[in-house]
């Protein structure tokens, strides 16, 4: 008799499991809100990638096209690929002294793999992820990118 | 020809509405019959309808395959969050045909040491049997290719046919995940095929006959599934479980599971020969589904209400073929749902849930549903 009722109990609580889970599938059918696809090439212009998004490395400049970065090497150092070199130069400040200066920030788009160490590892928080991810382009050369903008100078009051 | 249509227009009698009798696709093909009578001796006018009615039916075959293919993605898709097929026309809609074209221009590959009679033997035998099956499926009054006097019978015969080209095509293939896909696929049918046939004599004892245009005028008053009670939609579920699992669909797809065999009994095959296991296990989707419409869901009867004069009269003005088509097409959207939600079962789970569950469950079923129909409980 026990084993007639537990029987029993088995197919109803295995029914009942089974409907609960066709209430989920059955809820996103008839809503299609609930769809995450995008249709992308076609929503091109006004798509908006999230915050953390790795696109590619860059330098951002401020206005008066001015940047972060003290050459200081780090980021080299900590790159698993040698995807970035970095070439400086020494400069004489206003006050006299001798300094050295970024001359050109080199990353290689082709070799990075987006870890994000030089990014989080920069004591000046002068790299940073941009948004950016149609990386394609017909030449290698392309991928070779030079960080700092010509003429660019480092932001007062970083050292 | 044209005195015979009028005197089919005016020859009702005028309790008879109108649409009953335009509905009523018997005086069509009656007059069909009648015409080709005119012209031909009885041998050649035999011939002539049977061909008729196989470009029909292949038309009508060709049409649903596509449809159902398009309507499984889609399905499929919204309930993961995706939008499924979009690109290819509006929705997506054409997108099956551009399959079927890729399909249709794919090669052929020869396998070695495959046996070539039976490799190539296998997907028409799969086909044939689904497509003898939709010959006795009732689509509306009148729309009846042939109506036997056991078409219940007959449909199941012919459909369960089909596991003979699945092991053909799993055997000859000289592939071991061949070989296992259509072992399980046997093992699977074979159990499954008591449970699909004992849910149909759960309803053919209360309708008293196997003729499926019988079943479904039994069903003026009201559908089986209400007609029977709770033993009724027990079989319904039931007959739901063990269809899908004989199609050899999700979760019972043991046949093909991707995941562990490739693709089961057809990995060997490419271009149309694929297209045709393809086709052919949509359109047994389709015939199961229309099945258990007719059956249980009452096939084209409109929905009645027992003495609900008013009330069937409107819904007889819907067309008997909408009501088919709507209702066969709401079994297949519960079988798609099913699919997309449960997950594979393995070969033990899956003789276990019909060895134990549903067999047992049906036995009891049956002498429910005979002691209700003895005592006269149903409506």
């Amino acid at each position: 008799m026990r084993s007639i009722i537990n029987y029993l109990k088995e197919i109803i609580f295995g029914v009942w499991s089974l409907l609960k889970g066709m209430k989920v599938t059955g809820s996103y059918f008839f809503r299609p809100s609930t769809i995450v696809t995008q249709k992308y090439p076609g929503n091109r212009k006004d798509l908006v990638m999230f915050d953390r998004f790795k696109g590619e490395v860059v330098m951002p400049h401020n206005e008066k096209n001015e940047h972060k970065c003290t050459g200081c090497g780090i980021c080299e150092i900590n790159c698993p690929n040698g995807t970035i070199e970095i070439i400086t130069k020494s400069i004489i400040t206003e006050d006299g002294k001798k300094k050295r200066a970024i001359d050109k920030h080199i990353y290689r788009l082709g070799m990075c793999t987006f870890c994000a160490l030089c990014v989080k590892t920069c004591p000046s928080n002068a790299l940073a992820f941009s948004q950016k991810f149609e990386h394609a382009v017909f030449n290698r050369a392309l991928l070779i990118k030079t960080l700092n903008k010509p003429g660019s100078q480092l932001m007062k009051g970083v050292e | 020809m044209l005195p015979d249509i009028v005197a089919l227009n005016t020859s009702p009698s005028l309790s008879v509405p109108w649409w009953k009798v335009v509905y009523d696709f018997s005086s069509l093909t009656e007059w069909i019959d009648a015409s080709l009578h005119n012209y031909m001796s009885p041998f050649w006018t035999s011939i002539t309808e049977m061909l008729i009615i196989g470009v029909l039916i292949l038309l009508f075959y060709a049409v649903i395959g596509l449809f159902l293919v398009y309507a499984e993605r889609k399905v499929c898709a919204f309930m993961q969050n995706r939008l499924g097929p979009n690109r290819v026309g509006p929705f997506g809609i054409f997108q099956t045909i551009a399959d079927l074209f890729k399909l249709l221009f794919k090669e052929l590959i020869p396998i070695k040491n495959a046996d070539g009679f039976l490799f190539n033997l296998a997907p028409f035998i799969v086909i044939i049997a689904s497509f003898m099956a939709i010959a006795a499926i009732p689509f509306a009054k009148g729309l009846h290719a042939i109506d036997l006097n056991i078409g219940v019978l007959y449909v199941m015969a012919v459909s369960a046919m089909g596991v003979i080209g699945v092991l053909l095509a799993g055997w000859s293939s000289n592939n071991k995940y061949s070989l296992i896909g259509a072992m399980r696929s046997g093992a699977q049918i074979v159990s499954y095929e008591l449970s699909v046939g004992l849910s149909i004599i759960t309803i053919i004892i209360l309708a008293g006959s196997m003729q499926l245009s019988v079943i479904v005028e039994a069903q003026r008053d009201g559908w089986f599934i209400f007609k029977g009670h709770i033993p009724a939609f027990i079989a319904f579920i039931v007959f739901l479980i063990s269809s899908t699992a004989e199609t050899n669909r999700g979760p019972f797809d043991l046949a093909e599971a991707e995941s562990e065999l490739t693709a089961g009994y057809h990995t060997e095959y490419s271009g149309i020969k694929f297209a045709f296991f393809f086709l052919a296990e949509y359109i047994n989707m389709f015939i199961v589904a229309s099945i258990a419409a007719t059956v249980f869901l009452g096939g084209w009867m409109p929905f009645h209400v027992g003495h609900w004069e008013g009330f069937n009269y409107i819904m007889d003005f819907i067309p008997p073929f909408i009501w088919y088509i709507g209702k066969t097409f709401f079994v297949i959207f519960l079988m798609m749902w099913f699919k997309w939600t449960f997950p594979r079962l393995r070969i033990d789970q899956l003789l276990t849930l019909e060895w134990k569950y549903l067999l047992p469950i049906n036995l009891v079923n049956v002498l429910i549903m005979a002691f209700i129909v003895l005592m006269g409980w149903h409506f």
